[in-house]
């Protein structure tokens, strides 16, 4: 992978003129998506947390799911149309979801 | 802008917004998918907890083994954009390197799967009769601990989960299994970009679309796990969930 | 360079017979929509006369109750999904481009992967009737009736692998549509200058591409029960059948909005030019038609409410049925609006969307009723609720989808049909239909259930239910005056010209029928109803809104035809009948749709030089 050590060093100063992630920038989202898979495995073991791993892990996976979003699937840097549709779909798919959740009694104790 | 040509991939031909009408037919799609794993979600959070009987998330699950094959898949999707970035760079040998990278954790991550399944579906429950507490045991467990008579110390049996065998099967293997379907034509299709490759001219820095595309679709199948993974695996066995 | 070129030529000139299999022209393909569908809705419609043959009186044997339930099953099945839907695809397909200005639709080939796929989806349904049985557990297939158990057979698969293969052509068109309307609008042509009918086709699509994927779970966790012996659905394991009727109604009632918008966009665009008079609260009519397609993802549940939810969701689906009222009341105040102060022209197209108005008015009132759950308890399951479905879906989209066709007959044909066989066409359809289905109404208080296939003498619903009978008669002589107008006038009316009614839009500012091209001239856009300022000379000049060079054209180069969107869907055929027989044929079919998508890809383009010979 020499090749791609030059291509990291030349392309460093690109980024910061034209926005565009570089080959750096998405090895280091790889290094984090890693991290926090390692942890959310990690706070799965741990005894204490109790009914708290829910919003963890909630925030967790949604953070992955954001990086790989934004940077990877590139739509921090796109137009915003390409985000608005993906959006809409997460947001309807997502109501209906919870919706399905509370009409059997999902979370009721 | 004048439509001047409607050539066959409309990539130079103008549009309203300057975008590629195939990049939003993609994004288009991906927001439409969602909505398909949505409901396949939605039909296993529905039925969770709620088998009569059989092998349950706890009887089945290996974290371990799922964490590795999620690790899998998130770094296929760094050597996918890697790849993309290599070929918008005209670094066609190293493109096809990481390409062939994608491809191959991707079918490591179907075979994690499909070993996993022929796990679940030869699954067996091995119970030491000198230490059980039953508060402990899943109902199938306990149901296996029958077995511990006198003078018996271990009692196994296989009690598998297949798809027919309760709400957790037919779920579970439902929505994953659509998952890996997914993944599968995503490597049908980087497979044919990287022989592609090899043909002059086929795949080239400026036709990069085709290959941005495929991309796209690798995410999208990338970050349904990552919502399955937690939904199912982790939130799975994490008990009174 | 080179090319990896799939070996089979591309079709160059075609005529005749393969001119129509490998056309990608969308305003060929809305034509083979049209003809198609309305053919689909005869079937269609001679089921319902069956069905109400079967009711005329009491007691009657005309058709046996297991026939009966295959009538009222199919007869909704097919006037959902192959009249209604592919009618209004017609439209989306021939008058979408032409109002925004552009030569063809985003993707062409997919589009005409669209109508094969549909038509293999209606063969595989209409065809079940013949193959042991078409399907009978009501056009919304509510579990358990649906298991195996309880409906062996093929009836069942039929359904389910044809509503499926119907879903891949809805879904592939309105993907379609969404990118032609977003990426392809002539200079000036902004989202807020759209004619009404494009902005509810957008809206449709929207709702196809979110909806649909909901009935393609529901449908394949049917069939993985059926076929596989899962457990979605099973009650012995735990599954419960209300999942089926949630997942199923999450995506109907979106369903009845897709069915709707595209008719009320056509009814927007014919009352201005009928009443010479620009559409009365563009901006609401626009918001509206928004905020139905979003509050309908609010209010599936109102079709469950006798199912025992619980006094929370019942609550909640009240109220969100009825606050949906309230856009649908904009737009028709808005329609009313419209109308008020402008000179009508009470030519065809006006009497059946003004028809549309009463009767979708009509049909919403009843609507009203059902929302209050209580009320609803009395009229689930009877002939009220079908009087509403009939009111809104007949009286409400074929009426405007009746009003569309002769709106855009001149267009699509180049002749005029004859107004007054067309006149005498809608008061015998008005009437008739009024007749077939006021009564029941009253049938629906009197306490008739739904789906039943006789009734006994002593119930009192004798004399309504031969009214009804009597009515349908009549609708249906309307349905053959209807084909008669228009099969006559096709072949022999009055030529007409490009802009018979001095139309607001862009589809009347080029010659009738359209040329290949659409428009010699890309035009620029300035203002809403623009076609209609020009004309008068009020054309305000400046920046078009969006985009735009308006640069001459040199040459036009149009897409090419193709007959791989042919054998793609053809493989999808053959995949269905395979999973209803037998996955070795399934196999097949999925080879032969591999190589289709393969061959697609990378088909050879003919030389434009050869092809370029009609258009400057």
């Amino acid at each position: 992978m020499s090749q791609d050590s030059q291509v990291i060093a030349e392309h460093t100063s690109e980024s910061a003129h034209t926005g565009h992630p570089t080959p750096l920038t998405y090895f280091k989202v790889a290094m984090v998506l890693s991290i926090i898979t390692a942890i959310e495995v990690g706070v799965f073991y741990l005894e204490f947390v109790g009914w708290g791993i829910i919003p963890i892990l909630v925030l967790l996976s949604a953070a992955k799911f954001l990086l790989v979003a934004m940077y990877y699937m590139h739509l921090k840097f796109d137009d915003r149309i390409f985000s608005t549709m993906f959006v809409a779909g997460l947001v309807v798919a997502s109501g209906v979801v919870l919706a399905l959740m509370a009409l059997f009694s999902f979370f009721n104790s | 802008m004048a439509q001047a040509t409607i050539t066959e991939h409309g990539e130079h031909e103008p549009t309203t917004t300057g975008l590629n009408h195939r990049k939003m037919l993609m994004w288009a799609f991906l927001g439409s998918d969602c909505m398909f794993f949505g409901s396949l979600i939605a039909t296993y959070l529905v039925y969770k907890n709620k088998s009569l009987a059989g092998p349950i998330p706890e009887d089945v699950f290996s974290i371990l083994l799922t964490s590795v094959s999620t690790f899998v898949l998130l770094m296929s999707s760094m050597s996918m954009v890697l790849a993309y970035a290599a070929l918008t760079r005209g670094r066609m040998k190293t493109f096809r390197i990481w390409l062939a990278s994608t491809i191959i954790m991707g079918a490591t991550f179907v075979g994690f799967q499909v070993f996993e399944f022929h796990a679940f579906v030869n699954h067996e429950v091995v119970v030491e009769c000198d230490h059980i507490n039953p508060a402990d045991l899943t109902p199938v467990e306990l149901e296996v601990s029958a077995g511990c008579v006198d003078g018996v110390h271990e009692v196994e049996k296989v009690v598998g989960l297949t798809p027919k065998t309760n709400l957790f099967g037919s779920t579970f293997f439902t929505l994953t299994g659509f998952h890996g379907a997914h993944v599968t034509l995503g490597l049908i299709w980087l497979t044919s970009l990287f022989l592609l490759s090899f043909k002059k001219g086929m795949v080239t820095p400026e036709k990069n679309l085709d290959v941005d595309l495929a991309a796209l679709y690798w995410h999208f199948v990338d970050v349904v796990w990552i919502i399955i993974f937690t939904v199912v695996y982790l939130f799975g066995v994490f008990p009174g969930f | 360079m080179t090319t990896v070129a799939f070996p089979i030529p591309r079709p160059k000139h075609p005529t005749g017979v393969w001119n129509w299999i490998t056309t990608i022209d969308h305003k060929k393909i809305g034509v083979l929509y049209g003809v198609t569908a309305f053919l689909l809705f005869l079937t269609g419609g001679l089921e319902a006369l069956l069905i109400r043959i079967q009711l005329a009186s009491p007691g009657h044997e005309f058709v046996s109750p297991e026939v009966y339930n295959q009538l009222f099953t199919m007869h909704g099945t097919t006037m959902i999904f192959l009249a209604i839907m592919p009618l209004s695809a017609a439209f989306f397909n021939f008058v979408v481009p032409l109002q925004i200005g552009a030569r063809d639709v985003a993707f062409p080939r997919l589009n005409a992967f669209s109508y094969w796929t549909f038509l293999s989806g209606a063969i595989i349904l209409k065809l079940s009737w013949f193959l042991g049985g078409a399907t009978n557990a009501g056009w919304f297939g509510y579990a358990p009736l649906t298991s195996m158990s309880q409906n062996p057979g093929t009836g069942i698969d039929f359904w389910i692998i044809s509503l499926q293969v119907l879903g891949v052509a809805s879904l592939a068109a309105s993907f379609n549509f969404i990118v032609t309307i977003i990426n392809m609008r002539a200079p000036g042509m902004s989202f807020m200058r759209l004619p009404l009918f494009t902005w509810m086709t957008f809206l449709t699509a929207i709702l196809v591409v979110l909806a649909f994927p909901v009935i393609t779970v529901a449908l394949i966790e049917l069939y993985f029960d059926r076929a596989f012996g899962m457990n979605f659905f099973n009650v012995i394991n735990g599954g419960n059948p209300v999942l089926w009727q949630h997942l199923f109604w999450v995506f109907g009632h979106p369903e009845v909005y897709i069915l709707i918008l595209p008719a009320m966009g056509i009814v927007s665009d014919i009352i201005p030019t009928f009443s010479k008079k620009p559409l009365f609260g563009y901006n609401a009519i626009v918001l509206a038609g928004a905020i139905i397609a979003f509050m309908g993802w609010m209010v599936w549940s109102h079709h469950m409410f006798t199912v025992g939810l619980g006094p929370i969701p019942v609550t909640v689906f009240t109220l969100t049925t009825m606050a949906i009222a309230v856009p649908t009341g904009v737009k028709i105040f808005n329609w009313m609006g419209t109308i008020w102060g402008g000179s009508m022209d009470l030519r065809t197209p006006m009497l059946f969307a003004l028809g549309f108005i009463a009767m979708f008015t009509i049909g919403g009132i009843s609507g009203v009723m059902h929302s209050m759950a209580s009320s609803d308890a009395q009229q689930q399951d009877t002939y009220f609720i079908v009087a509403h479905i009939h009111y809104v879906l007949f009286g409400g989209a074929i009426f405007a989808i009746l009003a569309g066709i002769y709106y855009w007959f001149p267009k699509i044909t180049g002749r005029m049909y004859n107004e007054t066989l067309g006149k005498l066409n809608f008061w015998v359809t008005f009437i008739g239909f009024n007749i077939a289905f006021f009564p029941q109404h009253f049938l629906g208080m009197d306490g008739m259930p739904r789906r039943i296939y006789t009734y006994s003498e002593g119930m009192g619903w004798d004399l309504w239910n031969m009214v009804s009978t009597i009515g349908a008669l009549i609708l249906g002589a309307g349905m053959l005056l209807f084909m008669h107008n228009i099969v006559r006038s096709w072949r022999k009316g009055e030529l007409a010209d490009g802009d018979p009614w001095d139309g607001r839009t862009l589809e009347w500012s080029i010659p009738s029928p359209p040329p290949e091209y659409n428009f010699a001239e890309i035009p620029t856009v300035y203002d809403r109803d623009d076609w209609w300022a020009k004309k008068r000379g009020n054309v305000k000049h400046g920046v078009p809104v969006s985009g735009g060079s308006g640069e001459e054209e040199h040459s036009i180069h149009m897409p090419q035809p193709s007959y791989w969107p042919l054998v793609v869907a053809l493989g999808i055929c053959i995949i269905g009948y395979g999973l209803v027989y037998s996955y070795t044929v399934a196999t097949v079919g999925t080879i032969i749709g591999v190589i289709g998508v393969y061959a697609w890809s990378f088909e050879p383009v003919n030389d434009p030089e050869d092809e370029d010979d009609a258009a400057h």
